[in-house]
């Protein structure tokens, strides 16, 4: 396998390494570090699951209310949960020193940011595809309509794309754990409210047309935020 | 100095001025009555406020650019002076909105995106009071202040469809642009022109405050 994830990146290769490669060997690195401490997608999946079970305590769970609310407290969950994966990605970069190890990699900053960012956005994207069926139990909805996870992975990939750059700010701040919701959320706004309204009318039974608007906003967000994100991440590391 | 002693002294005639035009000299509105005469302090520090986002933005890209403290500088104090004043916008909005609306607050798409300008931009000075001092903050409030630009009609755009989807009852008569009779106008153009002032002004003092303080603590480090 030519583009093995871990191989080494020579400076004197005769053949010049592919942009993706350092993206995905950084991916690889955290789904490794992912898989042997488990400190990411179980414990987001049990606190965005409490959310769910605290909501459904807090609203009167009839169904005609529960129609009403439910696109609301799963993006609740869901952004929460979002807030959680970010906390961790650079968190757990700076506890072990991690970031001077990015820092050192020999390749665009550009290319770090999409590797982090990309390890998050899978992260968190699991999480949501585990909670979507429990939802859907618990409140009794219609959640597998293909439309709601195309909702879901536009709306994440935007939380990614945001949250990585603030993610990696805030961990160099005081008061960081706080910080982070406080940058994220007045960003996050637009795609918030498209992800919760798309899942409205999905919920309403409509067709993928009279959401479209929603989901194209979304993209357009996730587009500019990936490419302003990954422009200026070379200032956010720093020297 | 000079400069920023007459601006200072300019923005006081000009707010007198302005107060005696608003008070003793415009006529009261037909349709809204007397609660109108606010929107000569509302729309112009509304206007203000941007102009001050305006200014982070350029001195963010400014300061990625060319790595000058002073576009930094620039950045931060337009971003206090943007959050005064779409605070001042917001609530002078919401004691206009009362009276007139029959309530404080709407989630019109102006005054979504004004309450989440407001949010980014006290994220911004949040940002660069917890950051590290010096160039890592700086470069860190840069990136944000671009972020947020971009953001704005994004933001704007969302709130205007979600609204479409959910059309308020309440909302009472609005102000024309096309109903400012001449003598509005006037008031309206001094009102804007000693926001203006003020705006300069109060960027000015504070820039030249925020190069102060990095020269001291320049000062502060090099005795270590």
């Amino acid at each position: 396998m030519s583009n093995m994830p871990l191989e080494p990146v020579r400076p004197n290769t005769s053949r010049p390494v592919p942009w993706w490669t350092p993206v995905l060997a950084i991916l690889w690195k955290d789904v490794l570090l992912e898989s042997r401490t488990r400190e990411m997608v179980v414990p987001i999946l049990v606190f965005s699951f409490l959310v769910i079970v605290v909501f459904n305590f807090v609203i009167d769970p009839n169904p005609r209310l529960v129609a009403a609310v439910a696109p609301g407290v799963l993006w609740v969950a869901f952004t929460f949960a979002g807030m959680l994966g970010l906390n961790r990605s650079f968190a757990m970069e700076k506890e072990r020193g991690g970031i001077e190890g990015l820092m050192l990699c020999p390749v665009g900053r550009d290319l770090v940011y999409l590797g982090k960012m990309l390890g998050t956005f899978m992260f968190i994207l699991i999480v949501e595809f585990i909670m979507l069926p429990v939802f859907a139990a618990i409140f009794n909805l219609p959640l597998l309509e293909p439309g709601l996870w195309i909702i879901t992975v536009l709306a994440t990939f935007g939380f990614a794309a945001v949250g990585a750059t603030f993610s990696a700010m805030a961990v160099n701040t005081r008061a960081r754990e706080i910080l982070l919701p406080i940058l994220f959320f007045p960003i996050a706004v637009p795609v918030i409210i498209a992800a919760a309204e798309a899942t409205r009318a999905v919920l309403a039974g409509d067709s993928i047309g009279d959401y479209s608007r929603w989901l194209q906003l979304m993209a357009a967000f996730d587009v500019v935020f990936v490419v302003i994100a990954a422009m200026t991440f070379d200032f956010v590391l720093g020297e | 100095m000079i400069g920023r002693l007459l601006l200072l002294g300019a923005s006081g005639v000009l707010m007198i001025t302005t107060l005696a035009l608003i008070f003793l000299w415009v006529p009261t509105d037909i349709v809204l009555g007397i609660s109108q005469r606010i929107f000569y302090f509302h729309v112009p520090m509304a206007l203000v406020a941007f102009l001050a986002f305006g200014v982070v933005v350029v001195g963010s890209i400014g300061y990625l650019w060319k790595k000058s403290e002073r576009m930094d500088a620039l950045a931060y104090a337009a971003a206090e002076i943007g959050v005064l004043f779409t605070s001042l916008m917001l609530i002078t909005g919401m004691l206009w909105a009362k009276p007139v609306w029959g309530v404080w607050w709407t989630w019109s798409p102006q005054l979504t995106t004004s309450l989440i300008l407001w949010f980014i931009y006290t994220a911004y000075l949040m940002l660069r009071s917890y950051a590290p001092q010096g160039d890592q903050g700086a470069r860190y409030g840069a990136v944000l202040g671009i972020i947020g630009f971009v953001d704005v009609p994004i933001v704007y755009m969302a709130a205007k469809w979600w609204r479409d989807v959910h059309p308020e009852a309440v909302v009472g008569p609005l102000a024309e642009e096309g109903s400012l009779e001449g003598k509005m106008v006037v008031a309206f153009l001094l009102a804007l022109l000693t926001f203006i002032t003020l705006f300069a002004y109060l960027l000015t003092e504070r820039y030249s405050l925020r190069r102060q303080e990095s020269q001291v603590e320049r000062l502060l480090y090099s005795h270590a």
